[in-house]
Formats: C-alpha cells, sequence, structure tokens
C-alpha cells in the first residue's frame, strides 16, 4: 500500500446504521482540523450517487437493513464499504438483540473493518485508505 | 382567488445528509412553509433494555454506556445512581467529586459539538471547522483521565474507575483557562454574527407554555425561559453543595423567545458554567477512596444478593435523563430496566417548532434540540410474537385501562405500602444521596 490511494479524491458516503454516534462523531472528528482528512481530498457527500466508499457504522438494525441494501445498489462501482466499529464488524454489545440483523457484512459486501468501540480517527482514515488499497489491487490499478 | 388544496407532502430520511441519524420526517409543505410535521422513529432502535435484562448489572452498565456515544458518562452515571439506591451502596465523597468532574467535561463537549452542528447545518463550514478543532482540547482531557475519546467506562457501582492523579491536575487547569479565554471569541462567532443572526433568530420558536406543556427539558426547555435543570432542582451528587443554576438567555441579559438563537445562548453558557464547576470541584474534591468496592468480584456477589428498586437521575448535556432499575435478590441480572433519555422528552418540541418554518430551516431547526436519536429510539411493542403499531386508539385505551387500574388500586390500599399499577410499592425517591 503505498501513497497511490491518495492519486485521486475520495468521495465518502456515511450511513448510520441505528449506531450510538460515537463512531458517527470520529468520522467528523476525522474531517475536522484536528484530523483535517479533507488535506487528502477526502470528503463527505451528501448522497451516495457520488461517493467512491460507503462508511457504515452501527450494528444494521431490522429497518434499516433494506435501505443499506437499497445505499449500497445506488453507490457507483467500483466502490468499496468500510465498516466503522465494533458493532458493525461483528455485532459487538448487541450481539444478542431481536432488532438487530448485522454485522454489516451479513447485509452487504465488506471491503475493510475499523474494530473499535469507538475506533480514533486514525484509524477511520487507515481503514478507508486500506479498502481503497485492495478496490486498487482487484481492479487491477483501475479504479 | 378559488380556494386550492396545495399541500404537498416531502419525506426526510431516514437517510438524508441534514440528518445524522436515521429519523423520517414527514413534512406537510405549502410552497415554502411547513404547515406539519410526522416524525417517524425507531430506526436505531436496539433492544438495549432487553439485553441488559438478560446480562449481569456491570456488562448492563457498560451496555449502557453504549445506548449513545455522546452521552457515555451519563447513562452511566444514571444507572449506577439506580443501582446504588435500589441496593443502599455509599458512594465515597471523593468519587461524587469526580463523577461531576467527568459529567461536566462530557457536557463540554456536547455542547461543543452541538455548536459545530448548528454552523454546518446553517452552511457556515468554518465556524464548524473552528468549534471542532477547540473541542479536541477536551476531548484531550477525556482521554488523559479515562483512556478513551470516546465511551470513557468510568463510573461503576459504589464510585469510579479512575481517580485524576496529582500530575493531571495541571493539565485539567491549562484546558479550563484555554476554554475561558476562548469563551468570548466563541460567543462573538456565534451570537454577535449577524448572518448567524439572522438565521437563527425568530426561527422554530419553543414558548414557554409549548415547552412546560410538552415537557421538554435541558436546553430546550431553559432556552424558552424554563428554570428547568435536574442538577438545580433534584440535587444528587454534590451538585446541591455546587449550587448549580438553571441558565436561561435571562444570564445573557436576553428576554427569552425560545428560538435557535437562545437555544445557543444557554449551550454556550452552559459551557461556561461546566468550567466553573469543574474548577471548584478540583479544589474542593477531599482525599479518600474513590470506590467503596474495589475488587469486581465483591461487586457482583453484593449485587447479586440486592433486592430494591431505584430510580436514577442525570442532567445529561441534552436534558433529564432518568434510569429505573429493579433488582431481585439471588438473580445475577436486573428485574426490570427501563430508561428514559433527554431526547424521548424533546421529541414533541419539534412539532410547534416546525410550524410555519421555511423548509430551508428544517435542517437547523432539526438540529436545535440537539436530538440523539439513538438515545431514545427504545419504543418496540411485540405482541405475540409479531411486531405491532401501535395507534392511537389503542394508546387511549392503553391509557384509560391505567387510570382505572390505579384507581381501583388505590381503593384497596392502605397506607404506607400502596400498590400501584405494575404492581410494585411506590418508593419515596427523595432528592440527594
Amino acid at each position: 500500500m503505498g501513497l497511490s490511494s491518495f492519486k485521486r479524491a475520495l468521495w465518502v458516503f456515511h450511513i448510520a446504521t441505528g449506531s450510538c454516534n460515537g463512531c458517527d462523531i470520529e468520522i467528523v472528528a476525522a474531517l475536522t482540523p484536528r484530523y483535517d482528512v479533507e488535506r487528502f481530498g477526502i470528503k463527505l457527500v451528501g448522497t451516495p450517487r457520488h461517493a467512491d466508499v460507503l462508511l457504515v457504522t452501527g450494528p444494521v438494525t431490522r429497518p434499516m437493513a433494506e435501505r443499506l441494501k437499497r445505499v449500497y445498489e445506488q453507490t457507483p462501482d467500483p466502490k468499496a464499504v468500510v465498516v466503522v466499529g465494533g458493532c458493525g464488524s461483528t455485532s459487538g454489545v448487541f450481539y444478542d438483540s431481536y432488532n438487530v440483523v448485522g454485522p454489516v457484512d451479513k447485509i452487504v459486501p465488506v471491503t475493510a473493518y475499523v474494530p473499535g468501540c469507538p475506533p480514533r480517527p486514525e484509524a477511520i482514515i487507515h481503514g478507508v485508505v486500506t479498502a481503497v488499497a485492495k478496490l486498487e489491487e482487484l481492479t487491477g490499478g483501475k479504479r | 382567488m378559488a380556494e386550492t388544496q396545495n399541500v404537498y407532502e416531502i419525506p426526510i430520511g431516514p437517510i438524508h445528509p441534514a440528518l445524522k441519524e436515521p429519523i423520517r420526517f414527514t413534512f406537510q409543505v405549502e410552497g415554502e412553509r411547513i404547515r406539519g410535521v410526522d416524525i417517524r422513529t425507531g430506526f436505531a432502535h436496539r433492544g438495549i433494555e432487553f439485553m441488559g435484562m438478560k446480562r449481569n448489572l456491570i456488562q448492563t452498565l457498560y451496555l449502557s454506556e453504549r445506548i449513545c456515544g455522546i452521552c457515555s458518562i451519563s447513562h452511566p452515571i444514571a444507572i449506577t445512581l439506580a443501582v446504588e439506591r435500589a441496593a443502599g451502596i455509599e458512594v465515597p465523597p471523593r468519587a461524587q467529586y469526580l463523577r461531576v468532574i467527568y459529567s461536566e467535561l462530557e457536557r463540554i463537549h456536547s455542547h461543543l459539538l452541538w455548536a459545530g452542528v448548528a454552523a454546518h447545518e446553517l452552511g457556515f463550514d468554518t465556524l464548524l471547522h473552528l468549534t471542532w478543532k477547540v473541542r479536541e482540547q477536551v476531548l484531550d482531557i477525556l482521554e488523559e483521565l479515562s483512556g478513551n475519546r470516546i465511551d470513557y467506562a468510568l463510573p461503576i457501582y459504589g464510585g469510579v474507575r479512575r481517580d485524576v492523579a496529582p500530575e493531571q491536575i495541571p493539565k485539567v487547569e491549562a484546558m479550563v483557562r484555554y476554554y475561558r479565554g476562548l469563551l468570548d471569541e466563541l460567543l462573538d462567532a456565534f451570537l454577535r454574527d449577524p448572518s448567524v443572526e439572522a438565521r437563527t433568530r425568530n426561527v422554530g420558536v419553543l414558548t414557554a407554555e409549548e415547552a412546560d406543556s410538552l415537557c421538554a427539558v435541558g436546553p430546550t426547555a431553559r432556552a424558552s425561559g424554563l428554570s428547568k435543570d435536574v442538577r438545580q432542582d433534584r440535587p444528587y451528587l454534590v451538585y446541591g453543595e455546587l449550587g448549580v443554576k438553571a441558565i436561561t438567555p435571562r444570564d445573557y441579559g436576553l428576554e427569552p423567545r425560545g428560538d435557535v438563537y437562545d437555544k445557543a445562548v444557554v449551550r454556550l453558557l452552559e459551557v461556561a458554567q461546566s468550567l466553573d464547576l469543574i474548577e471548584t470541584c478540583l479544589y474542593e474534591m477531599p482525599e479518600g477512596e474513590i470506590t467503596s468496592f474495589p475488587k469486581i468480584p465483591a461487586l457482583l456477589a453484593f449485587l447479586k444478593k440486592a433486592e430494591g428498586e431505584g430510580l436514577g437521575w442525570h442532567e445529561a448535556p441534552r436534558g433529564e435523563v432518568i434510569h429505573y432499575i429493579r433488582l431481585e435478590a439471588g438473580v445475577e441480572e436486573p428485574i426490570a430496566w427501563k430508561v428514559k433519555a433527554p431526547t424521548y422528552s424533546n421529541l414533541m418540541s419539534w412539532v410547534p417548532m416546525f410550524r410555519d418554518q421555511e423548509v430551508a430551516d428544517i435542517p437547523i431547526i432539526a438540529a436545535s434540540i440537539d436530538p440523539c436519536i439513538c438515545c431514545m429510539d427504545r419504543v418496540h411493542v411485540v405482541r405475540d410474537g409479531s411486531p405491532g403499531t401501535v395507534l392511537k386508539e389503542d394508546l387511549l385505551r392503553l391509557s384509560r385501562a391505567k387510570t382505572e387500574r390505579i384507581v381501583s388500586g388505590a381503593r384497596l390500599s392502605v397506607p404506607g405500602s400502596r400498590p400501584t399499577a405494575h404492581g410494585l410499592r411506590t418508593t419515596d425517591y427523595g432528592g440527594g444521596l
């Protein structure tokens, strides 16, 4: 993985599927001056149709599963899905709930996992970069 | 012109860039004016109470932290207070001061977070970046004291898990000085800026009568001029000795109007109030133990033997949070656990706030109560194994049946042990510890 991942600007769409806000505020923290991912061209966009990367937080509650699938389908290929947080990666503390149908990889294919409850902003940035490097590998360097 | 029906419906959510969390609004609009709003919740419901009642109390404590990542001190404080009342656990004085310090640090981070989000909703991204940049200082202190930026795992039944070491005190003091020096700049940026004022003055008004009748809590109620703060009205921990007063726009020399501007006033002044409280606690904090149960197995064994019910309340950054817990001897998990989060109380204040406002003001009005959907989404009805929807008529019927039960129960009662609708004895939840 080199800096080639940063050759193009990455547009990210964030979808909360019943998360506790912990990961969500760390994603915003990653965008704001202390971590400032915008200097790499990573920015949050308002619709999945403009996005390269989907950042998924939360354990996927029953009503959100269908919506997560739809957002995934609306994102143009090639795309990377990054799960942020322990509950999205493995269901975490919500493993035995009646209203949780996750983890995320049961619903949509996942490129990278960022564990932690919540992960630090550095880890989230690392996760996005890892996912894109993996994507480049899969598509033979073309993106 | 003939009367025509020109009302259209605009659905917003559950996934929408103006909303950070899943919730759905259906607006009835006439041109640019909002005539009505319907709110559909439940997208973030994870069944936390249900899971908590299957786990032991220590696991439930950490689960309560995951109700909301922003209030990850408020919920544990409320549940520890509830369990301590139920089981009769004493909290050492130093731990009470430490809990106040931690919860006020959380208030600072939460209010600055809100200020940034509000600026973003107004299209003032420079201000978002400024507030979130200065917010990192309080997160550094929280990380210094707890080891984590979010989800601190600090309160435990009978005390707190970490002390403030003598070498950490100067760092906290430096943070207090930093924010004091910055406060005027923040007030300038938010309250004396003509464009912010134009977008927030007389927008999303909640009058004092509406706030009162809809039971709004926290900054949402205080911005309407209600002097309502759990720390003042029902003091707990050491808030009584600290003499906390509810902050309203009057403290800034303004007559409360209950609009978005007033909500910003209250939240920014509360940052200053929290700084004072932290400083006072640092100086007045006595030496001593930080928990009455240093060993977790001993705590678990004690809790397993405990029996009773308790209510814990706390003024979270968004308002009053209440946890109710019931314990039974010989059972590790709580028999009942009920959480009432502040956004649940504030939700209905959206209805008068949105009325006759412009479509463009939807994001800032929605953000003005500082909604925390993940705290609030906890109502789900399962009957005969299949989820169902409760209609208004059902609720009315349930409500009437409950009144009937209470009335007939009261007739049978003898003084001192009054059975209530849920079959429990009523307990006097007197203020203080």
